[in-house]
C-alpha cells in the first residue's frame, strides 16, 4: 500500500474582487467575472512568498500525521515563483519543518502541474525504499502583467502532501501522465511576466492534456466515470474543468467540490493540491477521487485515489481549506499593487 | 545595515522553527539559546528545545517608520510575546487589527519574510506572530 499519509493546504488571508480589477481597467466587469468564472481572487501578505506559503502547507501537513519530521527523506517543492533564481525553496522548508539534515531536497519546474510532479517522484522513492516519507508541496504566489486577462487569475496558495506506505488517509491506487511538447504559456528569464497563447491555452493544450491523462487513468485502471466519487481538474478559470466534465460526461457535482478558481483564482502549482485538499477535507472514506492536474508546456499527471477510514481521525487537526477561504479581508486595487509589489520603491 | 552571511546562516534554527534551548537542571527555557545557564552556572545542562510557537502579547508599539527592508510592513505592530514555554521574544504581529492586539491576546507563531537585503541580496525567513481569533 502506498498513498497519501497526510496533506495540508495554505491560502493567504487578501483577497481582490475581479470588478476591481476590471474597473481600473475599464472593462466590463460583469463580463469578465462570468467569462473567467472567477468572482476574486486570493493576494500573498507583502511578506508572503512560494516558500513561506509552502512552509505553512508543510506545517499543516505534519500537524495531520503522527510522524517525526526526521523520518522524512525527500522533499520535492514545485513552483514558478520560486523566491531565488538559484537556491532552493526546498531547503526553506526542509529547515522549518525540522527535516534536515539526513535527507534529500529539490525545487521543481513545470508550470501549474509541478506540485503533482513531485508526487510521482515521491511515490518512485517510498515504493522503492529510499525514502521512508517523501514530502511534495505545489505553491505560488503568480502575478499577471497589470491589465492582462491573467491578472484576473493569477493567486496564491500552496498544498503539501506526505508520501509513505503506513497510516495512509488515502490510497494511490495508481498515476498516468500524458506530456507533449505544446507552447500555450511560457516566460523567458528575466521576464517579470509570463507570455500566453491566447486561445491557443484552450483546446490543443488544456483540454487535450487534462482529458487524455484522465481517460488514460481510466483505461489503465480499468474504470469509468460511475466508478468516481469526485473529479479533480486543474482550473486556470471555473469554465475550463467545468467544459471538460461536460464534454466527458461527468456529473457537475462530481468536480465543483474540487472548483476552487471562483472563490481563490489560479494558484498554479498550488491549484491541484489545494483542489485535492478540499476534496479529502469532506470526503467519505472510501471514496474514489480522480485527479488530473495540467502544466502548460505541456503534461497532465493523473492519480486514482481511495480515501480511508483515517481520514476521519486526522482532518480536524489541521486548518481546513474552507477556513481559509471564509477567512479573507478585501484589498483595493492600490492596496492590490502593494502587496504584489508591482510598485517600484 | 546588511547583516552579514554567517550571522543570518547561524540564527536559521531560531528564526525558523523556533529553536532555543533548556536547562535540564532548573527546567528554565531560553530563546535565543544560551551558552552557559546564568542560574546554575556550571551545574546547569542545556539541550536544545523547539518551542511551540503559542504564547501571548506581553507589550507592543506599532511601527509607522520602519527600517530599511521592512518600508512594504508598514505600518505594523512590533509585540513582546511571551511564549507558552516562558521565554519572552520580541516579533512582528501580522494580519491583526488594532482591535485584536491587546495584552494578553493569544498569538500563534507564522512563517514569513522578516527582511530582504534589496533585489539581489538574501531574503531572511522566519517568525512572526498572528492574533488567534
Ligand atoms: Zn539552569
Amino acid at each position: 500500500m502506498i498513498g497519501i499519509v497526510s496533506y495540508g493546504a495554505y491560502i493567504p488571508k487578501y483577497r481582490i474582487k475581479t470588478e476591481k480589477i476590471a474597473e481600473v481597467w475599464g472593462e466590463d466587469s460583469d463580463r469578465i467575472t462570468k467569462g473567467l468564472g472567477i468572482i476574486e481572487k486570493s493576494v500573498p501578505n507583502v511578506d508572503e512568498d512560494a516558500s513561506t506559503l509552502a512552509v505553512e502547507a508543510a506545517r499543516i501537513a505534519l500537524k495531520r500525521a503522527d510522524i517525526d519530521p526526521q523520518e522524512i527523506d525527500a522533499i520535492f517543492v514545485g513552483s514558478e515563483s520560486h523566491p531565488y533564481a538559484v537556491k532552493p525553496t526546498s531547503t526553506i522548508v526542509a529547515e522549518a519543518i525540522g527535516a534536515t539534515p539526513h535527507m534529500t531536497a529539490a525545487d521543481l519546474e513545470f508550470a501549474c502541474k509541478a506540485g503533482t510532479a513531485g508526487i510521482q517522484i515521491c511515490l518512485g522513492l517510498v515504493k522503492s525504499g529510499m525514502a521512508r516519507y517523501g514530502v511534495a508541496i505545489g505553491s505560488d504566489t503568480s502575478q499577471g502583467r497589470p491589465g492582462d486577462a491573467l491578472e484576473y487569475s493569477a493567486s496564491a496558495g500552496a498544498g503539501a502532501y506526505i508520501i509513505g506506505q503506513k497510516n495512509l488517509v488515502a490510497e494511490i491506487n495508481g498515476t498516468y501522465s500524458f506530456t507533449t511538447d505544446t507552447p500555450d504559456f511560457w516566460r523567458r528569464p528575466g521576464q517579470d511576466y509570463p507570455s500566453h497563447g491566447g486561445r491557443f491555452t484552450g483546446e490543443p493544450a488544456y483540454f487535450k492534456h487534462v482529458g487524455s491523462a484522465a481517460r488514460g487513468m481510466m483505461e489503465r485502471m480499468n474504470t469509468s466515470i460511475e466508478d468516481y466519487d469526485y473529479f479533480v481538474f486543474h482550473q486556470p478559470n471555473a469554465k475550463f474543468p467545468l467544459r471538460l466534465a461536460k464534454k466527458m460526461g461527468i456529473p457537475k457535482e462530481k468536480v465543483t467540490p474540487g472548483l476552487l478558481t471562483p472563490y481563490i483564482g489560479n494558484t498554479y502549482s498550488g491549484a491541484i493540491m489545494v483542489a485535492l485538499s478540499n476534496v479529502l477535507d469532506q470526503a467519505k472514506p472510501g471514496a474514489r477521487i480522480l485527479v488530473s492536474s495540467f502544466g502548460s508546456g505541456a503534461g497532465s499527471d493523473a492519480f486514482d485515489i481511495t480515501v480511508t477510514d483515517r481520514i476521519e481521525e486526522v482532518r480536524n487537526r489541521g486548518t481546513k481549506v474552507k477556513e481559509f477561504i471564509d477567512n479573507k479581508e478585501y484589498l483595493s486595487y492600490g492596496k492590490y499593487v502593494k502587496h504584489r509589489r508591482k510598485l517600484k520603491m | 545595515m546588511v547583516e552579514g552571511i554567517p550571522s543570518i546562516w547561524r540564527k536559521i534554527p531560531n528564526r525558523y522553527r523556533l529553536e532555543g534551548n533548556v536547562c535540564e537542571t532548573c527546567e528554565t527555557a531560553y530563546f535565543p539559546p544560551r551558552v552557559v545557564c546564568p542560574k546554575c552556572r556550571r551545574k546547569g545542562k542545556l539541550v536544545k528545545k523547539r518551542f511551540s510557537g503559542n504564547g501571548k502579547i506581553y507589550s507592543f508599539t506599532k511601527v509607522y517608520t520602519p527600517p530599511t527592508g521592512l518600508e512594504l510592513d508598514a505600518p505594523y505592530h512590533l509585540a513582546i510575546i511571551e511564549l507558552s514555554e516562558g521565554p519572552k521574544i520580541l516579533g512582528q504581529i501580522v494580519e491583526s487589527d488594532d482591535k485584536k492586539v491587546k495584552i494578553g491576546a493569544q498569538v500563534k507563531m507564522v512563517f514569513r519574510k522578516m527582511k530582504e537585503d534589496g533585489n539581489a541580496g538574501l531574503i531572511h525567513y522566519g517568525y512572526k506572530f498572528k492574533v488567534i481569533d
